[in-house]
């Protein structure tokens, strides 16, 4: 069998692809690969449909065994990448033989690096994807020594040379949109603008902020939110006044109120949004006033 | 009833009542325009999402400003009963504040038909409403760290199930052996916004 043996899985290593859209009303998250530019680069660097899974590396560590001659590529922020102890560098393809052990470093910057060999991982799909959800705990549990990851057929590799890495910022801006009880907050485009500091309770589902906390009207201090639908980049504001961005593995309702959402083009970088990480939201004011 | 923002390709309607909410995602079920990517119903709203550049968001708009929410489109809602076995550990208290017995618990609760409204909280957890106004009662005051899978629960205007093991803080009154969610099955959830259901006691 063409497979991909797991020596040593780091920190959390889970298999992702582009995720599980479209079933929210059940109840199931989206979920997929946080940095979806990097896994889709990674795939395309093996001759990989974009679409086929790969592994999400969080913070390195990872090492994997070829049991055949495969092709693999690691992107991301940039990130040390060994073969038999052997520097390769990251952001290209790299031909493996049997046998051989491929090593992921701790990346220089930013949280993820995503894997991708060439037939893809053929682990079975849950809701027609092999993302592991975090929050819901759908699809291929994290990767655990020992375990043997299955190889769908490979495609002849696109050819592609030089790419460069990403560096992953130390300060982010975020533009956003206004949410839908955005009117519940004080002057909250002025206080999403303040600096905010990426907390280590982050995860998949969510990155949470410290920082000035956001103030309701006085209207709506005490109110209570029935249950409402979420999204992914959805800002969502507790009690405590501090914002939860939610990232894919988000639950899909909620009964907090949503103040702002994050524009799409954003997420990958909140992906790589480390823990001390500043960052601030940015919104054109008129936006504010529709 | 509101449109409200919900960034780039999404929009939020508030809806007036739980009634309401079930008629608006009752009727753009039914029409389904395409370029939908997730229509998630809530207590007292109803989310639409768009393929960006698709006109969903527009069409949705048009469909729910012409439609009739009193009176939600007839359809045939897909009806589920559950067998239920009436052992909950808050069975007691649920009857004591309802100032009835553990018997007449079980009536009220098998006899009401319920329409799930909204799912969240896990996969394949439906809340459903319809639940008889004596079993309306808040949520326990210190939650549970672990409810057993299939654990049938109400809290407030809703009735439930645990579809696996989870925390939960819904006052229980019985368990079913019916799987609520399999991701490996299709449909993969039980219940579905809009599908009618009933519980059966299984003694």
């Amino acid at each position: 069998m063409r497979a991909l043996e797991v020596l040593r899985p780091g920190p959390l290593a889970l298999v992702q692809d582009l995720g599980r859209p479209g079933y929210a009303h059940l109840g199931v998250p989206p979920s997929g690969a946080l940095d979806v530019p990097a896994l889709k680069l990674a795939n395309r660097l093996v001759g990989n449909d974009e679409a086929a899974a790969g592994v999400e590396c969080l913070f390195g560590g990872l090492r994997l065994r070829a049991t055949t001659s495969c092709t693999i590529a690691v992107t991301g922020p940039a990130v040390t990448v060994e073969v038999d102890g052997r520097a390769v560098g990251s952001h290209s393809p790299v031909w493996l033989a049997a046998g051989q052990v491929v090593a992921i470093g701790a990346p220089a910057t930013g949280l993820r690096c995503y894997l991708a060999v060439s037939g893809g991982i053929a682990v079975d799909a849950e809701l027609g994807s092999r993302s592991r959800d975090v929050l819901s705990e759908i699809g291929p549990a994290p990767l655990k020594t020992g375990d043997v990851l299955p190889l769908g057929t490979p495609s002849l590799p696109g050819g592609a040379d030089v790419v460069l890495p990403t560096a992953a910022p130390a300060e982010l801006v975020v533009p956003v949109e206004p949410g839908p009880r955005a009117h519940w907050f004080e002057d909250l485009a002025t206080g999403l603008a303040k600096t905010w500091t990426v907390t280590s309770e982050s995860n998949r589902v969510g990155l949470r902020l410290d920082g000035a906390a956001l103030v309701r009207r006085d209207e709506y201090a005490e109110k209570e939110l029935p249950s409402e639908g979420l999204l992914t980049g959805a800002v969502q504001v507790p009690p405590n006044g501090l914002p939860v961005v939610f990232l894919a593995d988000h639950p899909t309702t909620g009964g907090y109120p949503v103040a702002a959402v994050v524009r799409q083009a954003s997420l990958p970088a909140l992906a790589q949004a480390r823990p001390g990480t500043l960052l601030r939201f940015h919104s054109s004011t008129k936006v504010w006033n529709r | 009833m509101r449109w409200r923002a919900y960034g780039e390709h999404a929009a939020l309607l508030d809806c007036d009542s739980l009634a309401q909410t079930i008629a608006a995602h009752a009727t753009v079920s039914a029409a389904r325009p395409s370029g939908i990517a997730e229509l998630v119903p809530g207590a007292r709203s109803l989310l639409v999402a768009e393929t960006p550049g698709s006109g969903a968001l527009a069409a949705v708009r048009d469909l729910l400003s012409g439609a009739d929410l009193e009176h939600p489109p007839d359809g045939e809602p897909r009806e589920i009963t559950l067998d239920v076995t009436y052992d909950g550990e808050d069975l007691e208290l649920v009857a004591q504040d309802a100032g009835v017995s553990i018997e007449d618990v079980v009536r009220l609760h098998t006899d009401a038909v319920y329409t799930v409204a909204f799912t969240g909280f896990a996969p394949g957890f439906g809340y459903l409403t319809g639940l008889p106004e004596p079993l309306r009662q808040p949520r326990l005051s210190s939650p549970r760290t672990r409810v057993p899978p299939g654990s049938v629960g109400i809290a407030g205007e809703f009735t439930g199930v645990y579809p696996r093991v989870s925390p939960g803080g819904w006052r229980l009154i019985g368990h079913t052996r019916t799987v609520l969610f399999d991701p490996r099955a299709d449909p993969p959830a039980l219940l579905a916004p809009g599908d009618r259901v009933r519980f059966r006691s299984a003694g």
